[in-house]
């Protein structure tokens, strides 16, 4: 990586620990459903509330998808990983200690690539864990105490923990936008992160250039990628503010308050500092055998680097073209069927970058939620290609196809009488009248004025109502005035 | 080793149980006559050895059943609050939690 | 109420009964009553917490139906009991599930343990719940909050535990059979200490889903009874794989009986162990061991020579390792467990509290008795942070050596023999020292930290007429030789028969 920009003189070191909830139907230890948002504790059963006498029964579909995303980041998948208790009172947590992953989790090693700012950076992952999610403390005042609802307890986890490779804000950001696609493109997580789908911790610390790490306090539960940048800014400023006071840093969990935009440190984490993990008695150890990887593997979908890479080989796309139509699985998709449809990628990729993308950021939707079809784009990009209508027309018609209403992409140039007039012999009536009322703007022509011949092609597209061809109207005029 | 009555109180903290401060001196007693017996243990020479965290990996190779990802439950919520401290709305009540 | 003709009814075991009731005999609504009467007149025996005759009167109105319908099954109508740490259905069965604890009092499970589901569906009858150590952690079944259980062959003297409301109630004669588990000897010891028979089966072998947990990798359910063949009886359908239970084993089911009555290779009506090589460790016969035990214990090995079995001397280096290993995987395992008694979801919540920790704290003081609080502590310091390798990972690594010991041991032996516990069941509400309750465990804790299957049978009777039980050890899964020498010893004696006199 390149030598990291300094804020007030000082690095900042950042580690993210990012909790993805996996996409599967039912919990991780019990068949209660994930589904979010049902009426509080409707989905807890008695394995989540840890009824006496309940046990644990490990989901195959969450281990399923912790291996599809160790391939992808090209990591260990580990043949035996443990399941071990992370001990600790805590009213959203039923059993008194979380199941989680602890000495051998069961992805190791791997990495994230992406790009800021033009350059290509590389952030190392330490490891990533399964584990079972927690409940949720409602603070809405039930005269004076807490509301639990333990519907989440259980929803299985993969907590992705990487290295403190990160040294600015919007590094962290782009570091968590790259595993957010990837965990989504994978179909693993749903990456909704206003639900806590796809939640980040964040590891930061100060130094100065060259000196050792700084000690670091973690920021808990960032469930916005603005929010991430805000936080991690708020508790640089904080902590270099400290150290130039020459106060020291204690090891703190810290919150962040959207509202205000700063950190604190949390009151109920002081002394939960003792776990006492050992490996879980009711769980045997996790056995992933290569079959199994190998089965996973040859299911999984190609991934946005190999995509993007293979757009730009074959389609002749411009890095950042491929990098846009990578952006998620279902824009390259849609990519990839407008591109056959109209046989011209870099046409279809501009479509896709200019118009689409602006109506999708616009109405804040994904483009698999849009009501035009990659064949009917595909149909205008053809016209647009064989000059059956302009570029400004083509944005007419455009219009009319976003909504889904219209769809036949010929039918609507006709009603709109947006058909480019590409036979010479009409337009060039319409030349030499032109050139007959414009005897001053020609002389100007001639005397070497090429703006003079730009208001001659206005002219005729003016008098063509729109739909001469520019280029052939230019071509015409030349030849008379030749 | 023997332990001390801070290191009782500490771990009487740490599992959410209040001593009077008589349970603790009894309490200590007991424990350091029972880690009595431990040292004995500490003395074995387990190098190499594989701890066996299930009995039957004695003989076998045990791995992890896995069960489908399957929804198997309905909504119980009623028979399962049936002993609750304090519920209200369907929430279990507790007193307030300050992060 | 008993008529003439169902006099003596209570002192049949399971196999009698179940042909008695097969050849209408009498019916299992007759039984129940009998029982009924018999638990209400000997109740000051303590060996049940719950009861509720109505719904028990209804299960033997239904197995007399199938009976009669000729759609019962071996175990259809048979009168049992259940140990307080299995949970019960509460909506199905009136019945309140405690562990012995205050923590639970009360408390309404809203579903069966596998055991019990499999017992109810082959139509026995649930006469109760019966009283144990708290959370199954004790061995005289003095850590009951709920008062202790007596042991009926000298009531000032205690039933053993943690199953002691359970072997209580067998010995009374009160039911023929009830369940039991054991995490360190709590259905051997108890069985010895009453006269009865007990098993213990591999670990793995009955579900552990609804037994409230002591130590996850210990606790195993076994039935408890008047015979091996009852005890056979019952395991065949108290056993079994599980899907809800990740350390069930996963194996076809198994008929015990049949196993039990498999006569053995170049067996003889009068030989029927010929053949059979039982070990003896060494180990367990320490100098220390009492008279009247070793007595016993030594003519019953003599029968069992007498039936064709040859004794061989082996060696367990490790039986004295065993008391400090299992007391710290065992606390540790059990410190975790109860972390989710918290007064938040079930059970008892302190009445007057301050703020969220204080509720905890007072909570978990009141809900707790003292020796569960001490196991707590235990093992909370033991896997505390810088202490977790010299304690929990050292003692775990000494299991292994300890289950590779008696693999080494069955190189030379079929059958593992020896005494249950050193001493008779001792006396009532003198203040023991844990520590002395812990030193008492040593014969049988060897074979639950390996995950062995044990057994306890009558050997005859000691110091103060009381019964002394001999341990028979098998190797993993071998439950139906263990049941088949018990068998052949009980075919030969009569200890099992003898009745305590109330």
């Amino acid at each position: 990586m390149s030598a990291p920009a300094l804020i007030r003189g000082y690095e900042v070191v950042i580690g993210l620990e990012t909790h993805a909830q996996l996409s599967t139907a039912s919990k991780i230890f019990s068949g209660a459903s994930t589904q979010f948002g049902a009426a509080p504790n409707t989905q807890a059963c008695a394995v989540d509330l840890a009824l006496p006498g309940t046990l644990p029964v490990m989901n195959k579909g969450a281990v399923e998808r912790a291996i599809q995303f160790g391939l992808a980041v090209h990591a260990k998948v580990a043949p035996l990983s443990i399941f071990a208790r992370k001990n600790y009172f805590y009213p959203d947590l039923p059993k008194g200690y979380q199941i989680s992953q602890y000495e051998i989790p069961v992805v190791q090693g791997g990495k994230v690539e992406f790009v800021l700012n033009g350059q290509k950076k590389t952030v190392r992952l330490t490891r990533a864990h399964l584990e079972e999610d927690a409940g949720k403390s409602l603070h809405e005042d039930y005269q004076g105490q807490t509301g639990i609802d333990l519907n989440r307890a259980g929803t299985p986890l993969l907590e992705i923990v990487s290295e403190p490779d990160m040294r600015s804000s919007a590094e962290a950001v782009e570091y968590a936008k790259a595993l957010h696609t990837l965990v989504v493109w994978l179909g693993i997580c749903d990456g909704n992160m206003q639900e806590g789908s796809f939640r980040c911790d964040a590891n930061v610390s100060v130094r100065k250039p060259g000196a050792p790490f700084g000690t670091r306090r973690e920021i808990k539960n960032l469930n916005s990628f603005r929010f991430l940048q805000q936080a991690i800014d708020f508790e640089v400023q904080w902590q270099i503010d400290r150290v130039e006071d020459g106060l020291p840093i204690e090891q703190a969990t810290v919150l962040f308050n959207p509202d205000t935009g700063e950190t604190r440190a949390m009151r109920s984490k002081e002394d939960a500092a003792d776990y006492r993990y050992f490996p879980d008695p009711d769980l045997p150890p996790l056995v992933i055998s290569p079959a199994w990887v190998a089965r996973v593997k040859t299911a999984m979908p190609e991934l946005p680097a190999a995509m993007a890479e293979r757009f730009v080989r074959e389609d002749g796309l411009p890095e950042a073209d491929a990098a846009l139509m990578t952006q998620s699985l279902a824009f390259a998709r849609f990519y990839e069927a407008v591109r056959d449809g109209c046989g011209t990628p870099k046409l279809a990729a501009n479509w896709l970058m200019g118009e689409v993308s602006k109506r999708l950021n616009a109405e804040g939707r994904g483009i698999e939620a849009a009501a035009l079809q990659p064949a009917t784009l595909a149909a205008l990009i053809r016209r647009v290609a064989d000059s059956t209508v302009s570029n400004n027309g083509a944005r007419q018609v455009f219009e009319l196809l976003w909504s889904g209403a219209q769809t036949d992409v010929d039918a609507i140039i006709e009603a709109q009488g947006l058909k480019q007039m590409n036979d010479s012999s009409a337009l060039l009536a319409i030349v030499d009248e032109v050139i007959a009322a414009n005897a001053k703007s020609v002389e100007e022509f001639r005397a070497g004025k090429e703006k003079a011949f730009n208001a001659l092609v206005g002219q005729v597209m003016k008098a063509s109502k729109g739909k001469a061809n520019p280029a052939q109207a230019g071509e015409l005029l030349r030849q008379r005035l030749g | 080793m023997a332990l001390t009555l801070q290191e009782v109180s500490r771990i009487a903290h740490l599992a959410r149980l209040e001593l009077s401060s008589a349970e603790q001196t009894q309490m200590l007693e007991q424990l350091n006559g029972f880690f009595g017996i431990v040292e004995q243990m500490s003395a074995v020479d387990t190098s190499g050895v594989e701890p066996l965290y299930t009995p039957l990996s004695a003989v076998q190779a045990v791995e992890l059943r896995l069960r489908e990802d399957r929804v198997t439950e309905t909504n119980q919520r009623e028979a399962h609050q049936r002993s609750a401290p304090a519920v209200e709305d369907g929430l279990f009540l507790v007193p307030k939690v300050i992060e | 109420m008993s008529t003439p003709v169902h006099d003596g009814l209570h002192t049949l075991g399971v196999a009698a009964l179940a042909r008695g009731l097969a050849a209408k005999a009498f019916s299992s609504v007759e039984l129940t009553q009998v029982l009924q009467a018999r638990m209400a007149q000997h109740a000051g025996l303590g060996a049940f917490l719950a009861t509720n005759p109505d719904t028990a009167l209804a299960e033997a109105r239904a197995a007399d139906a199938a009976i009669a319908t000729g759609t019962a099954g071996p175990l259809t109508g048979i009168p049992l009991a259940h140990k307080d740490i299995f949970v019960t259905d509460f909506a199905r069965s009136g019945l309140a599930t405690t562990a012995g604890s205050q923590m639970l009092k009360g408390y309404a499970s809203p579903f069966d343990a596998t055991v019990v589901a499999r017992l109810v569906a082959a139509g026995t009858v649930t006469l109760g719940k019966l009283n144990c150590d708290e959370f199954a952690m004790g061995s005289a079944n003095e850590n009951s909050a709920y008062g202790p259980a007596r042991n009926p062959w000298d009531p000032t003297r205690v039933p053993g535990g943690s199953s002691g409301g359970s072997a209580t109630a067998v010995a009374a004669r009160l039911v023929p059979a009830a369940t039991g588990t054991d995490t360190g000897g709590s259905i051997r010891q108890p069985a010895s200490f009453t006269g009865i028979t007990g098993i213990k089966p591999t670990y793995g072998v009955c579900s552990r889903y609804g037994m409230v947990a002591f130590a996850s990798s210990l606790d195993q359910a076994g039935p408890m009874a008047r015979s091996a063949e009852d005890c056979a009886l019952l395991l065949s359908a108290m056993s079994g794989f599980d899907e809800r239970d990740a350390t069930s084993a996963e194996r076809p089911p198994q008929d015990f009986h049949a196993q039990m009555l498999q006569p053995r290779a170049g067996a003889s009506a009068a030989k029927p162990l010929q053949g059979l090589r039982i070990g003896l460790p060494k180990e367990f016969f320490p100098a220390a061991l009492a008279a009247d035990v070793n007595g016993a214990v030594r003519s019953a090995l003599a029968e069992l020579e007498k039936l064709g079995a040859t004794l061989v001397d082996v060696s367990l280096p490790r039986t004295e390792l065993s008391i400090p290993v299992y007391y710290l995987i065992a606390p540790a395992e059990a410190s975790s467990n109860l972390s989710r008694f918290d007064g938040v979801k079930f059970g008892h919540r302190a009445a007057q509290h301050g703020d969220l920790l204080d509720m905890y704290k007072k909570t978990r003081a009141e809900g707790f008795g003292p020796e569960v609080k001490r196991r707590i502590m235990i093992g909370t310091y033991v896997l505390s942070h810088g202490y977790y390798d010299a304690y929990y990972l050292q003692a775990q690594k000494l299991r292994r050596m300890i289950a590779d010991d008696f693999q080494a041991c069955f190189q030379h032996c079929d059958v593992i023999a020896g005494p249950v516990a050193p001493t008779v069941a001792w006396a009532l509400g003198q203040q023991r020292e844990p520590l002395q309750d812990y030193l008492a465990d040593i014969f049988t804790l060897p074979g639950s930290l390996a995950g062995l299957p044990g057994m306890s049978v009558p050997a005859g009777f000691g110091e103060g007429g009381l019964p002394v039980g001999l341990q028979l050890i098998g190797n993993y899964f071998q439950e139906g030789q263990l049941l088949h020498t018990a068998h052949a010893l009980q075919q030969a004696t009569d200890f099992h028969l003898k009745e305590p006199q109330l």
